[in-house]
């Protein structure tokens, strides 16, 4: 039944060519742990990626219960996590995902500093990989003040004093990112759009341009 | 050569749909990477759901006004009833209008509009008749639909104790036959 439904949409769209594109390349003897099994280093790039595929929907249905306000988004949280069916499972999944994305991008990045793999012509692609790096510690941050618990808070706190650390231009850093002079209402509103549009939105065309130049200039060679 | 030829068709190898190398790698990967899918999806899609399944909670009476009040001409009564919503509990203010009818008989109607779920008012436009400004639907003292709503106003459940009317939960309208 499939195979006619494609085969229908292709003899009108011609869609194979599109899919075997992306799908369809050999992966190199030395990056298989067929053949060698020491070769499983070079998993951790995929791994990030489908953890943050996974912080993506589980992102997405958590938004149906939350709401970043400072009256409700504790409530809310302690609602989702207790009362609604699977709530713990769906929260523990985001929670627990969002350490492991970090685990496992560092991981990732150790498998590229040690095969020497950022070297040319693959320095932009060290570069983006650094930058999707500081978006992931941001998404981390955002994400942190959300439930508005005591530690989310105080844990807010501290990084805003951090941001304040900046020579010169700290204070309105600080200020910028709190939305105001106290971490507050408008510093939880904030940090909801910079979590779920902002950095999302960047770490997406990120990670595009992170895919398109390991495949236009292909896995580094063995050691 | 004949000998030949009947010897080849008595060995002919027996049809048997065998499963290629291929076919059980893909459905092995396909069955592996589906459960796994289906182990991060399947809480998802259930937490999404659950406002659906989960058990609603029953309203009780509520004390509105004193029987004596009650009159022939539709009166409008206010009351407050406790709201569970997920996270947020709230005490809203409803609103019916409650009369005798010629039986005698206390009712309570809800003042939302059957058509689209407007408010109605009582002699807003004619005298002796709910109208709603929405879109014109208009209905008798006993709740019946007049014009443009396809159905009669909903009552609310009555309940007289000790001198007071209690009004409950909202049913179809019972007086319109």
């Amino acid at each position: 039944m499939f195979k006619s439904m494609y085969n229908w949409i292709d003899e009108r769209l011609d869609v194979t060519p599109m899919w075997r594109d992306i799908a369809d390349h050999e992966v190199p003897e030395h990056v298989n742990p067929a053949h060698h099994f020491s070769a499983f280093v070079y998993c951790f790039g995929g791994l990030t990626f489908f953890i943050t595929v996974i912080q993506i929907l589980s992102g997405m249905f958590l938004t149906m219960y939350y709401v970043p306000d400072i009256i409700n988004a504790y409530y809310s949280v302690d609602y989702l996590q207790h009362q609604v069916a699977f709530g713990a499972i769906v929260r523990g999944m985001h929670h627990w995902g969002a350490s492991l994305v970090i685990v496992m991008m560092f991981l990732h990045t150790l498998r590229v500093f040690f095969t020497g793999s950022y070297k040319a012509p693959r320095e932009m692609n060290w570069v983006v990989g650094m930058l999707i790096f500081f978006v992931m510690l941001g998404l981390g941050f955002t994400g942190y003040l959300l439930p508005w618990d005591n530690k989310a808070y105080f844990a807010t706190k501290v990084g805003m004093e951090i941001a304040g650390s900046v020579p010169w231009i700290g204070g309105y850093i600080k200020e910028l990112l709190a939305g105001g002079t106290i971490v507050g209402a408008q510093t939880l509103t904030r940090f909801f759009a910079i979590h779920v549009f902002f950095l999302p939105g960047l770490l997406l065309t990120l990670l595009a341009a992170h895919f398109f130049m390991i495949r236009k200039q292909g896995i580094s060679g063995p050691l | 050569m004949e000998h030949n030829g009947q010897h080849e068709t008595a060995h002919k190898p027996i049809k048997r749909q065998e499963m290629t190398r291929r076919q059980f790698l893909s459905y092995t990967l396909g069955g592996a990477t589906a459960f796994m899918a289906g182990g991060a999806i399947l809480p998802m899609l259930r937490f999404a759901v659950d406002p659906i399944l989960q058990k609603k909670t029953e309203t009780g009476f509520v004390k509105v006004i004193e029987e004596a009040k009650v009159t022939k001409d539709p009166q409008k009564v206010s009351f407050k009833i406790h709201q569970v919503d997920g996270w947020y509990e709230s005490d809203p203010k409803l609103e019916a209008y409650i009369a005798r009818g010629d039986d005698n008989k206390i009712f309570a109607l809800s003042p939302v509009c059957k058509h689209l779920g407007c408010t109605i008012s009582w002699a807003a436009e004619k005298p002796n008749e709910y109208h709603c400004p929405c879109h014109g639907a208009r209905y008798s003292k006993d709740g019946k639909n007049l014009a443009v709503a396809p159905k009669a106003l909903d009552e609310y459940e009555v309940k007289v104790e000790n001198g007071w009317v209690y009004l409950g939960p909202l049913v179809s309208n019972t007086r319109v036959k």
